[in-house]
């Protein structure tokens, strides 16, 4: 599904990346403390799962690239869909189908099962959005692809805690 | 609408796992389903209850993707994301691996079988199809492999009486083959989808096939012979197939699966959005532009998407459905009143 991680120790596609600040700590409100009130999921809740992803190839996350940020995060918590728009660093990025997964499968192992979630690229930031698109949506090349042992091994990387 | 789909019961065939895919033994007291755990489990009825038979394991190291029966129903191919289709001889209730077909170059995505029982396919995503010869001695050998398709190929499935193969994929198309001089061609490409078109099912005579896609619609296209009345335009000796019905706007989500019923003429769908629908052919609608109602939606019949509806084809109205939620469950269908 995602070609090999080639550029990892060659040249780096993008060398000196845009570097974003990171958003603070989410403020806890009284009515989060009230162990009587459901918790819905937002959008906010769902940028947290995805912010710290590792980038792939650079010692940054999702959010200090911009490849993710809250406002391009939809979430319904009554239709049970989440909809996240990533944006690569530049538009010929190998690594953007890798990103893709990597932020659906950090979804897929956080969120409550009955969610649909949808992964693609925002609008007009790559060369192969459609192609992306279409390989994100297809849950059984994803399930392919999380049989690859070396893939699944790439992928948890970008999901591990920078130490 | 209301109660047209009752629940006769509900198995936790792939616990922990995705349900890919079921089939009905041809005397319809079997049920096969594989899945996410590697695993095909065999289930038939005790009393009133489904239980499992039998749990075929080794064979396959990744997902089994789909399972089919012999016409003959002494044997199950199973098809693997590992690369291999086991062919499964039954003896009673215990299943033994007599072959492993191998050759595609990745995850094998669909296998059928032909009605004669002496021809199987397979496809992959390796973009192949492949048409396999069965002998006397039950040895398999592949007599050709149809590279027609651009992209990864989701399904096969073969027509109810001829040797006519038609194939789904990632492209968009469908495909038709047939022999020729002893080799397989492709005849027909359908062309319509947006989308990744995921499976395809003729209806009882052949004449009809529709397939459900990725573009959240089903088209239903039909076959036209050379010299047809309509005057459909034919290249050589191949028939044409056009298509004649596009049902759009039911489905919210991806369309996974679609199974005609070869007794009652029923159309189901299994969809992403976790329901199962129901369709029926409007009595004395144009056969040249049919139209199809609604008569059974089923808005949460899994907790997750449905991956296959199948039709028992014996008993009218016994449907199964699986799902990523790894549950098999049966379903009574009963056309409205007023149809």
């Amino acid at each position: 599904m995602v070609g090999g991680s080639g550029t990892r120790h060659g040249l780096l596609e993008n060398a000196n990346p845009l570097i974003y600040e990171r958003s603070g700590e989410r403020p806890v409100t009284a009515g989060e403390e009230d162990e009587q009130v459901a918790d819905i999921i937002d959008a906010r809740e769902i940028f947290d799962l995805i912010r710290s992803i590792n980038d792939p190839e650079h010692p940054l996350t999702l959010e200090e690239l911009n490849v993710v940020e809250q406002v391009r995060v939809q979430v319904s918590d009554p239709d049970s869909t989440v909809a996240v728009a990533f944006t690569p660093t530049i538009p010929h990025c190998s690594m953007a189908t890798l990103i893709g997964l990597s932020i659906k499968v950090k979804l897929l192992r956080s969120l409550p099962q009955r969610f649909k979630m949808d992964v693609h690229i925002t609008p007009g930031t790559h060369a192969s959005e459609h192609a992306v698109n279409k390989q994100l949506a297809d849950k059984e090349r994803v399930a392919a692809a999380l049989e690859n042992t070396h893939l699944l091994e790439v992928v948890n990387q970008c999901l591990s805690a920078r130490s | 609408m209301k109660d047209s789909l009752v629940l006769l019961g509900r198995v936790p065939a792939h616990p922990d796992s995705r349900c890919w895919f079921l089939a009905w033994n041809p005397a319809g007291t079997l049920l096969a389903s594989c899945g996410g755990d590697r695993r095909v489990r065999i289930w038939g009825t005790e009393g009133d209850s489904w239980i499992c038979k039998s749990v075929l394991s080794e064979g396959h190291q990744r997902t089994v993707r789909k399972v089919a029966w012999s016409p003959c129903g002494n044997y199950l191919a199973s098809a693997s994301f590992d690369a291999t289709t086991c062919i499964w001889k039954k003896n009673q209730d215990d299943f033994e691996c007599v072959n492993i077909l191998e050759g595609h170059e990745n995850e094998i995505k669909s296998v059928a079988w032909a009605p004669s029982g002496n021809l199987l396919a397979t496809c992959s995503r390796d973009k192949s199809v492949w048409v396999w010869e069965v002998d006397e001695e039950d040895e398999y050998e592949c007599v050709s492999v149809l590279n027609s398709h651009t992209q990864d190929v989701k399904h096969v499935v073969w027509h109810p009486s001829q040797e006519l193969l038609a194939s789904a994929s990632y492209d968009d198309t469908v495909k038709l083959y047939r022999e020729e001089e002893d080799d397989w061609v492709c005849c027909a490409t359908l062309e319509g989808h947006e989308s990744t078109v995921w499976s395809l099912a003729f209806d009882p005579s052949g004449q009809r096939l529709a397939s459900c896609s990725d573009d959240r619609t089903v088209r239903i296209w039909r076959q036209y012979l050379p010299g047809n009345e309509q005057g459909v335009v034919c290249s050589g000796s191949d028939p044409s197939w056009k298509c004649i019905c596009t049902l759009s706007g039911f489905h919210s989500r991806t369309i996974y699966d679609v199974a005609w019923c070869q007794l009652t003429g029923a159309l189901a769908t299994a969809c992403g959005d976790d329901a199962i629908r129901v369709f029926e052919e409007d009595p004395g609608s144009d056969p040249q532009q049919p139209t199809f109602s609604l008569t059974a939606h089923l808005p949460q019949a899994h907790s997750q998407d449905v991956n296959c509806v199948a039709w028992n084809p014996k008993e009218q109205g016994l449907l199964a459905s699986c799902s990523d939620d790894g549950e098999v469950a049966f379903w009574k269908y009963q056309r409205p009143e007023g149809l």
